[in-house]
C-alpha cells in the first residue's frame, strides 16, 4: 500500500502526494534533525553502555568462576557485588534517561507537535 | 509438609471474589476495541508500570527463580539480573516511539510502513507462538503448584485445578477486557511485591539483618557446595558454559519483545505516559528480584535444597516451603493464593494479547481487509479467540504439567527475542527496512528457534528432556538464543536489501509521529 494511491486518484501517478511532502519536510526540519539527534545521542550510547557491561557481567559469572568468588567482606563476594551493580547500573540509567528525556526531548517534540496540530489537545 | 487444603482455597477464593466485582465494575464501559485492547488508553503511568509489574512477574520469576536460588545458589540470580536490565531496551528503545506508532499490536507498528496484510500475518503468527510458549510455563506451573498447596497428587485431579483456573482466566477477559485484566494484574502485584517484602523482612530478621549471615548460613546448609559463587548450575562443561550465555542474551533481549508487555504500553494517553509506566515497572520489578535473592538463599538455609527438590513441586516450591517455616499454614495460605493469582492474571493478560492480536491483525486487517462491516465484529472475534486461547491453555497446560518453568519461559524468551526484537528495532530506527526484511526476519527467526529448540537437549537426549528415551539432539545448547538471535537480526538486514521495496515518505511519517506523537491515539473519555 502507498500514500499515492491512496490520496491523488485520477491524478497524474507520478505527481508527489501533498501528504508525503509535509512529512518529508517535517521529517527535514531543523527542529525535527535536532530532536532526532538529540534522542540517537543518548539511548544509542547508553544502550551500548548497559548492553556490555551486562555482557561482560555474564562472561565473568560464566568463566571466572573464581574471582567471582572471591570474598570481600564477610560472605560477600565479587559476584554478589557486580550482581548488585547491574541492579544500581539499571536505576541509575533510568533516571538519568527520564531527566534527559524531560529536559531536552518532551519540549522539543511538544514544540514541533503543537506546530503542526495547532495548540489545541 | 502441613499445608491446610481448606485455607489455601479460602484466601484464593477471597482473591478470586474481590477481583471479579473490581472487573465488572470496570467492565460497564467496555464498549469499543479501544476498550477492550487498550482500556481507553485511560491508565496512567504509574498504574500501567505497577500493572506490567503484574504481568511481568509470574510464577516463572516467583516461584523460579526464588527455587533457582534456592537450589543451584548464584546462578539462579542471573535470571533475576538479566529479567531486570532487559527493560532498559523497553525503555530507552521502544516503549515510547511504539506507543505514539501503533494502536493496539505489534502488527499495527510494523505494518506502518510495510504491505499491511503479509506483515501482520507474520506478526500475529510470532505474537501467537510466543503467546503460547509463555501460556504453557504458567500453566504448568499451575500444576506444581496445585500439587503442592491442596494435597493433590494424582494428574486427573490436577488437571481438574488447571481447568477451573483456565476457566476463570476465560471469565476475566471476557467480562474485563483490558481494563478488568489491568486491575487484576495491579492488586496481584501489590500483593506478591507486599508478600515477597514481608518475607524477605523475616528472613533477614531471622539473621539480625545481616545478610552475610544469611549467606554464611545458606553455605553452611548445602555441605561443601559452593552456592555464594557462580557455576553451580551451568558451570559444568564447556557447552554448559555456552548454554548459560545464550540464557543471558535471550532473557537481555526478549522482554522489549514479549507482545503481553508490547500491548501495556498502548493503555496509557501517551508517550510519556508509557515512560512513566516503564520507570515504575523497572523500580518495582529491581525491588522484587532483590527480595527474591534474600527468599531463595533463605529456603536454602531454613528449607533445604534437598527437601525443596524433594518435595512434590520440586524446585518451584521454594518460596511456598519457606513461607510456611516462616509463618505457618496462614502465611503458606497466602503465598499459595498469591501464586495463584499470580498465573491467572499473567494468562489473563497473555490471552487477551494474542486474542487482541488475532481479531485485529488477522480478522480485520488480513480475512477482512480493514473493512469490517460493523464495529463490535472485531471484538465479538476477540472474545471468541479468547476462549479458544484459553481452552489451548488448559490443554497444554495439562499436557506440560510436570515441566520446569523458568525454563519454558526462558525459551518464549528466546523465541520474543529471535522472531519479535529485531523487526520491532529496525522497523523504528531503519530507514531502509521493508517487506521483505520483515517478514525474512520473523518467519526465519521464528523457524530457526523452534527447530533449535526441538533438537536441543531440552527435548531430547537427557535424562531432564521432554522426551528422555528419544534421542535426536543435534544441537548441543538448551538456549537458542546465541544462535538464532544473530541469525534473525542477519536475515531481517538480508531480507531488506535484496528487495527493492522502499517507501520513504512513509518513513518520514513514521518517523516523525514516533519521536513527536503527532496523530497518536488519545485516549477515549467516557
Amino acid at each position: 500500500m502507498s500514500t499515492t494511491e491512496s490520496s491523488s486518484a485520477g491524478s497524474d501517478p507520478t505527481a508527489p502526494d501533498p501528504d508525503a511532502q509535509k512529512w518529508i519536510e517535517l521529517q527535514q526540519s531543523p527542529d525535527f534533525v535536532e530532536l532526532r539527534a538529540r534522542l540517537r545521542k543518548f539511548v544509542f550510547p547508553a544502550t551500548g553502555l548497559f548492553l556490555a557491561w551486562y555482557v561482560l557481567y555474564v562472561l565473568l559469572a560464566d568463566y571466572a568462576h573464581e574471582f567471582m568468588a572471591t570474598k570481600v567482606v564477610g560472605n560477600i563476594n565479587v559476584g554478589l557485588i557486580l550482581g548488585l551493580l547491574q541492579f544500581v547500573s539499571t536505576f541509575a540509567l533510568t533516571t538519568l534517561y527520564v531527566r534527559y528525556a524531560n529536559k531536552r526531548l518532551d519540549p522539543a517534540a511538544e514544540k514541533i507537535r503543537t506546530e503542526v496540530e495547532g495548540s489545541a489537545p | 509438609m502441613n499445608s491446610n487444603p481448606v485455607l489455601n482455597i479460602g484466601i484464593f477464593g477471597l482473591f478470586v471474589v474481590v477481583t471479579l466485582v473490581v472487573v465488572f465494575r470496570a467492565s460497564r464501559n467496555t464498549k469499543t476495541a479501544s476498550d477492550y485492547y487498550a482500556a481507553g488508553r485511560a491508565f496512567t503511568g504509574p498504574q500501567n508500570g505497577i500493572a506490567i509489574a503484574g504481568d511481568y512477574l509470574s510464577a516463572a520469576s516467583f516461584l523460579g527463580i526464588a527455587g533457582a536460588i534456592a537450589v543451584y545458589g548464584y546462578d539462579g540470580f542471573m535470571y533475576s539480573i538479566g529479567f531486570l536490565v532487559a527493560w532498559l531496551v523497553a525503555l530507552l528503545l521502544v516503549a515510547e516511539l511504539l506507543r505514539n506508532t501503533g494502536k493496539y499490536t505489534m502488527g499495527d507498528v510494523l505494518s506502518f510502513r510495510m504491505r499491511q496484510r503479509p506483515v501482520r500475518a507474520a506478526a500475529a503468527t510470532s505474537t501467537l507462538v510466543v503467546s503460547f510458549f509463555y501460556l504453557l510455563a504458567q500453566m504448568a506451573g499451575a500444576g506444581g503448584l496445585v500439587a503442592l498447596l491442596l494435597g493433590i497428587t494424582n494428574k486427573a485431579g490436577q488437571a481438574a485445578v488447571i481447568a477451573v483456573v483456565g476457566a476463570l482466566m476465560i471469565v476475566y477477559v471476557l467480562i474485563g477486557g483490558m481494563k478488568g485484566t489491568t486491575w487484576v494484574q495491579i492488586i496481584k502485584a501489590i500483593l506478591l511485591i507486599v508478600g515477597a517484602g514481608v518475607m524477605t523482612l523475616w528472613v533477614l530478621g531471622k539473621y539480625g539483618m545481616n545478610l552475610s549471615g544469611l549467606l554464611g548460613a545458606a553455605a553452611d546448609a548445602s555441605a561443601g557446595k559452593d552456592v555464594l559463587g557462580p557455576g553451580l548450575q551451568y558451570g559444568a562443561t564447556g557447552t554448559s558454559k555456552l548454554d548459560f550465555l545464550s540464557l543471558g542474551i535471550a532473557l537481555v533481549l526478549g522482554t522489549a519483545g514479549l507482545p503481553h508487555i508490547l500491548m501495556r504500553f498502548y493503555t496509557v494517553p501517551t508517550a510519556k505516559e508509557a515512560r512513566r509506566s516503564v520507570v515504575w515497572a523497572i523500580w518495582l520489578i529491581g525491588l522484587f528480584y532483590l527480595f527474591t535473592l534474600v527468599l531463595g538463599y533463605g529456603a536454602n538455609a531454613l528449607v533445604g535444597a534437598g527437601t525443596i527438590t524433594s518435595a512434590p513441586g520440586g524446585v518451584n516450591s521454594a518460596a511456598p516451603l519457606l513461607a510456611e517455616v516462616l509463618g505457618g499454614p496462614v502465611l503458606l495460605g497466602f503465598i499459595s493464593a498469591v501464586a495463584f493469582a499470580t498465573i491467572l492474571a499473567v494468562v489473563a493478560g497473555l490471552t487477551i494479547t494474542a486474542s487482541a492480536s488475532f481479531a485485529h491483525d488477522i480478522y480485520a486487517n488480513v480475512i477482512k481487509k480493514g473493512v469490517v462491516e460493523d464495529k463490535d465484529a472485531e471484538v465479538r472475534v476477540a472474545r471468541r479467540t479468547a476462549v479458544v486461547i484459553g481452552a489451548v491453555a488448559i490443554l497444554g497446560g495439562i499436557a506440560a504439567n510436570g515441566q520446569n518453568v523458568a525454563f519454558l519461559v526462558a525459551l518464549a524468551f528466546a523465541v520474543a527475542a529471535s522472531a519479535n526484537l529485531p523487526v520491532i528495532l529496525y522497523s523504528l530506527f531503519w530507514k531502509r527496512f521493508n517487506t521483505s526484511g520483515a517478514l525474512w526476519s520473523i518467519y526465519g527467526g521464528l523457524t530457526i528457534t523452534i527447530l533449535l529448540i526441538l533438537f536441543s537437549p531440552a527435548v531430547s537426549g537427557k535424562k531432564t528432556s521432554m522426551f528422555p528415551n528419544a534421542d535426536f539432539d543435534l544441537f548441543p545448547l538448551s538456549n537458542p538464543g546465541l544462535v538464532s538471535i544473530p541469525l534473525s537480526f542477519l536475515l531481517g538486514y538480508l531480507g531488506t536489501v535484496l528487495s527493492k521495496e522502499h517507501n520513504a515518505p512513509k518513513y518520514a511519517e513514521m518517523e516523525v509521529r514516533a519521536l513527536t506523537g503527532i496523530g497518536a491515539e488519545k485516549a477515549t473519555a467516557h
